[in-house]
């Protein structure tokens, strides 16, 4: 299923934002084990290193080391909810746009299966410039101090997936819905609306729209934001990057 | 939402957060409450020096908490000479990741708009108009 024309902020609002509203609970139960390579990026992070989670959803990878500080954030109050209770963490609700955090603060970001949920190509570049923002330059306050300069993990999910069951290839359609089946109780009436359409036996199904980012594309990407890229590869159906800002980001 | 967060928020309005006033928010009809947590000496000891410590004695006075030193303390003043955490660690652990804002508001001291906090989460989610 390929996504229509006119994008941006409403129709994210509409395919995204509610959507991930109405299946947080269901969503959370199924995402629990953190990826290896975010696991590490964060267990590598020196004790007292404060950074950020934007998009946090159901906050697993606060879990990860209790160590440092993280201020989650993610744009459905559900998912919040959920991600608040990994101490000695924080959860907070706010949009990877707006972020309400200062310039060159903190020593790490990572925003995990978040960039590929923005519907243009503007707007992606612009969710990356708003994370390697809040980056810090070099050593904590400035003082070259010999921690360097923050860096941000960044994941999307790949257009390359030949080894999944989802059928995406290269050369095939970027944008795409992605349904989300929620199994319902045998016999239980369906309800439509906020993206849901009915399925059998009250099942409901969700579409997600995605961007789905073909090889090189997040490293493009990351450098049309501002930012440079440290290290990038491939993770099992995602692509990743390691940035750090680029000289000329303000 | 532990106090030691807002040393990390801003307004999020983009001409806001450039601007001085808009660092630290302030709280308003702020309801507290403490939530117990393990000490972690070592995490406080390399996090302090990344407070902007003003902001902080700005915090702790308009909650009406106790002042805080005049200076971040400094690693003599957090552990003992056998290496045990001191009563400051132990008041800055109860401050910053103890204390937190249950319900109340956070306000930009530059544009005045009000985020509202609920049971513990701050929503820093703008209206269009202002985006």
């Amino acid at each position: 299923m390929s996504a229509p024309e006119n994008k941006g902020e409403q129709y994210e609002e509409q395919h995204v934002h509610e959507v991930y509203e109405q299946i947080a609970s269901h969503f959370s139960s199924t995402r629990y084990k953190p990826w290896p390579i975010i696991e590490r990026f964060l267990q590598a992070l020196s004790p007292g290193s404060v950074g950020l989670d934007v998009g946090c959803g159901n906050g697993k990878y606060l879990a990860v080391n209790p160590n440092i500080y993280i201020v989650g954030s993610d744009r459905s109050t559900n998912l919040v909810h959920i991600a608040r209770r990994h101490q000695p963490h924080t959860a907070l609700v706010a949009d990877i746009l707006d972020l309400p955090h200062g310039n060159k603060t903190f020593d790490f970001a990572i925003s995990i299966a978040v960039i590929h949920h923005l519907s243009t190509p503007e707007r992606r570049r612009e969710a990356i410039t708003s994370v390697l923002r809040t980056l810090r330059t070099d050593g904590f306050k400035g003082e070259g101090n010999g921690e360097g300069k923050g860096r941000a993990l960044l994941y999307v999910w790949a257009l390359e997936q030949e080894g999944s069951r989802r059928g995406w290839a290269e050369g095939g359609e970027q944008d795409v819905m992605v349904p989300w089946v929620m199994r319902g109780k045998k016999g239980a009436v369906s309800q439509d609306g906020g993206g849901a359409s009915g399925g059998g036996g009250g099942d409901r199904t969700f579409h997600r729209y995605y961007h789905l980012y073909r090889e090189g594309e997040l490293e493009a990407d990351v450098r049309a934001a501002g930012g440079e890229v440290v290290e990038a590869g491939y993770e099992k159906d995602n692509w990743w990057a390691v940035a750090i800002r680029g000289n000329n980001l303000t | 939402m532990k106090l030691l967060t807002l040393n990390f928020l801003t307004c999020a309005r983009k001409t806001c957060k450039s601007t001085a006033a808009a660092f630290p928010l302030h709280p308003k009809e702020a309801e507290l409450e403490q939530v117990e947590m393990e000490l972690n000496p070592l995490f406080v000891k390399n996090m302090l020096p990344r407070l902007d410590w003003e902001a902080m004695k700005t915090l702790a006075t308009e909650l009406g908490l106790p002042n805080l030193p005049a200076e971040t303390p400094v690693a003599e003043e957090l552990a003992n000479e056998s290496g045990e955490p001191t009563q400051t660690l132990r008041d800055l652990h109860t401050l910053l990741m103890e204390t937190a804002i249950a319900s109340g508001k956070l306000v930009c001291g530059n544009c005045g708009h009000e985020y509202a906090v609920k049971e513990g989460i701050a929503n820093f989610l703008l209206p269009s108009h202002m985006v």
